[in-house]
């Protein structure tokens, strides 16, 4: 039986469906007061303040550990500056320990949720207090804790995972729901597509986060998809959307808040499109001077949603000059000192080259590293993060 | 000849092949404008234009999907995977589609024109996802080529190989030797043979063999071991599909002795294939076991990289190992 229930023409009707305009969902303004007939959505000091210093910490936390990397301390690192608000907008609205499944560009959620400094570095420099291990490359966090899974290289497979993850915890019947974040380049996988069609049919309580941030790599939006953004694909499997200003933190706040609530009282999937603009380069190992202007950069800076906030704020007499200049000169010092001692601290044990593959370590492969040990007490010299690890065994 | 590192003599491959094939394409994410990640495809959308050098939407399977299509029709697609670590969303598309089409179609259709480029391999500090060496999945499917180059001589002249080849090609790079490997590369057009392997060098007492960027490895081994008076004789597999067996076992005929090297995980890696059919061949002039020097049996990691990769000392230890047997 088929479910679809068109109306009959006797001629040919074709249509891209160009009928149907999203339109993109806007509050506040870029010198920080409210557009005219927009309400502010209820969002306490407190929160507001915890928002804001999420945004501040993970702003100043990339613009040190780029010149880092730039300075040879650090092999990688990757930006979310100008994406703060779409992030940390969206995880704000959320109960905390809703599930949050992110693609790599979203430290602002772990920021917001309290990961801290120290947890940061910990990962970015793979030392013995990295909680994988020193075995990816630097900015794959996770947080069981903070309820973050690991991430994931490969794009978009976190997807289906995500809607797997919230048919689950609806099944649990504890009133949560998983939020995956990705970005319109990763939405072209199949993965994409396969995780929004089962969440509609199944409805399943899994929020579709795409930060369309105009490039994947050099790749821009225009030659991702001929479509209008990735939003009216959420048509296409019946599913509810919402386009956002990505840099607008009160919208995208109340958007995600609403969104949450059909989430997990309708089962209602919900994607929502954060519009907004890469400002940094795709990685540190990206230069964009290839692929696009500075004067196109210039305007998107313009836009910053952190100065966005803090006027709004301001407005408000919820923060000050003062305020301000004291997180700044904080923060910055806190990093600084905290990723002196995370370079220092020694590199996982050597035994972290064979566990976690399995639950425990087969024969085959304890037999494969009884002949490393081997090697490396032979040529201690030449493996001088290990052989003191080495020393132990046959 | 021009003195070319290995991403200029594939960007020349690619030129070359363009020039003389309006047929040729060469698409991918990031392929267009920007040249590629690596710069591989640099300028050749300036120099051919917007139809023949593109960026596609970022869907790997839909890369290759589009590709069997494209080559099914006739053209001759070289299609670009970023890393060959993101080659396994086009699993489906590669084993049960560009391996089968020849086969299940009683030779109606092919895809022989498909090339697919992936750089492959550990050493550049990528970890797990960054760092990977498949050529073992796609090597136990039949239909499937699968070529590794080992400088910018061989990269040209393979990847022009592998593009006229009529057979769908994998040809993976290592990434590793991409800047790494500089030489000089002929200007022309020339073609170096599918499946044969080359031997690099002659010797009595042992044969090494390996691809890609275990060959450097391979060479400094063999100047740790030659200061002993061990007489090595280097091969390079050059084709891991299908593979030169009888110039292996010719050079185990005359050395008895066999260690071969690559950068994936001990269990199930093409070593172990090539132990096998070596055993069988020249069971009865064997000195010593067959070595198989490899990664181990996890992921691959990121922090212990060079505990887990087989480097020159790894191999050299094998060659003592089997020399002393
Ligand atoms: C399956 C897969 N293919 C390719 C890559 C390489 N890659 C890493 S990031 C990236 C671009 C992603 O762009 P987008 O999803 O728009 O996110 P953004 O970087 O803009 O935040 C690519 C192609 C990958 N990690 N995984």
């Amino acid at each position: 039986m088929t479910t679809t229930k068109s109306k009959v023409v006797y001629s040919p009707v074709f249509t891209d469906g160009a009928e149907f305009r999203i339109p993109t969902f806007k509050l506040l303004k870029q010198d920080g007061s409210l557009y005219k007939s927009a309400k502010a959505p209820d969002l306490d000091k407190e929160k507001a303040l915890r928002i804001y210093r999420a945004m501040v910490t993970t702003r100043i936390l990339d613009e040190r550990m780029l010149a880092a990397q730039r300075q040879g301390r650090l092999s990688f690192y990757m930006q979310c500056t100008g994406e703060e608000a779409a992030v940390i907008g969206s995880t704000a609205a959320l109960d905390d320990s809703d599930m949050i499944m992110a693609q790599y560009r979203e430290q602002g959620a772990l920021a917001y949720r309290g990961f801290s400094i120290d947890e940061f570095m910990n990962q970015l420099f793979g030392n013995e207090l990295d909680y994988g291990k020193g075995r990816q490359m630097p900015v794959h966090y996770g947080s069981k804790k903070l309820h973050y899974m690991t991430i994931s290289s490969p794009l978009a497979t976190q997807i289906p995972q995500a809607t797997g993850y919230a048919y689950g915890q609806k099944m649990a019947g504890e009133g949560h729901c998983t939020i995956t974040y990705f970005g319109e380049g990763a939405a072209s996988e199949g993965d994409f597509h396969a995780a929004l069609n089962m969440a509609a049919v199944h409805r399943v309580p899994v929020i579709f986060l795409c930060r369309n941030n105009g490039y994947a790599i050099s790749t821009p939006a225009a030659e991702q998809f001929a479509a209008d953004g990735v939003a009216p694909r959420a048509y296409g499997y019946k599913m509810d959307v919402i386009r956002v200003d990505g840099n607008d933190i009160l919208a995208m706040y109340q958007a995600t808040q609403e969104a949450r609530k059909l989430a997990v009282e309708h089962n209602r999937p919900v994607l929502i499109e954060a519009m907004s603009y890469r400002l940094a380069a795709h990685s540190s190992s990206d230069d964009p001077s290839g692929y696009r202007s500075k004067d196109e950069e210039a305007v998107w800076r313009e836009k910053d949603p952190i100065l966005r906030m803090r006027l709004w704020l301001e407005s408000l007499k919820w923060w000050s000059e003062d305020d301000e200049k004291q997180l700044q000169e904080n923060m910055r010092r806190e990093v600084l000192e905290t990723m002196k001692r995370a370079q220092k601290r020694p590199p996982p044990a050597l035994d972290t080259l064979v566990t976690d593959v399995y639950d425990d370590v087969p024969p085959h492969l304890a037999e494969q590293f009884e002949k490393v040990k081997a090697h490396i007490r032979k040529y201690p010299d030449e493996y001088p993060k290990s052989a003191e690890h080495a020393k132990g065994g046959a | 000849m021009s003195k070319m590192n290995m991403l200029q003599a594939i960007n020349n491959a690619l030129d070359t092949a363009m020039a003389e094939n309006e047929k040729v394409l060469c698409f991918g994410e990031d392929v267009g404008v920007f040249g590629g990640v690596f710069r591989a495809t640099s300028n050749l959308q300036q120099k051919y234009g917007k139809a023949r050098c593109f960026n596609t939407p970022l869907v790997e399977q839909g890369i290759i999907g589009f590709a069997n299509g494209l080559a099914a029709q006739g053209s001759v697609p070289v299609a670009e995977i970023q890393f060959a670590d993101y080659i396994f969303p086009a699993f489906d598309q590669i084993v049960n589609e560009s391996a089968k089409f020849r086969y299940r179609s009683g030779n109606l259709f092919d895809v022989g024109g498909l090339t697919i480029r992936a750089p492959y391999g550990g050493g550049i500090a990528g970890g797990l996802y960054h760092s990977q060496s498949p050529e073992a999945y796609f090597a136990h499917t039949p239909g499937l080529k699968i070529v590794v180059p080992r400088n910018p001589h061989q990269a040209k002249g393979l990847l022009l190989g592998a593009i006229h080849d009529p057979n769908p090609t994998l040809f993976f790079e290592p990434k590793r030797m991409y800047r790494a490997s500089v030489g000089e590369v002929p200007d022309e057009d020339y073609r170096l043979p599918l499946g044969e392997a080359e031997v690099i060098k002659e010797g009595s007492d042992i044969t090494l063999l390996g691809w890609g960027a275990q060959m450097e490895v391979i060479e400094k081994a063999v100047e740790m071991a030659e200061k002993e008076g061990i007489s090595c004789e280097v091969i390079d597999l050059r084709t891991i599909l299908p593979w030169d067996v009888e110039t292996v076992a010719n050079s185990v005929f005359k050395t008895g002795r066999l260690v071969v090297t690559h950068e994936a995980p001990l269990t199930g890696g093409f070593a172990g294939e090539i132990a096998a059919t070596i055993q069988d061949r020249c069971f009865l002039y064997l000195e010593s076991p067959i070595a198989r020097v490899t990664g181990i049996d996890t992921p691959f990691p990121l922090v212990l990289e060079k505990e887990h990769l087989p480097n020159h000392l790894k191999v050299y230890e094998a060659i003592r190992a089997s020399v002393d047997f």
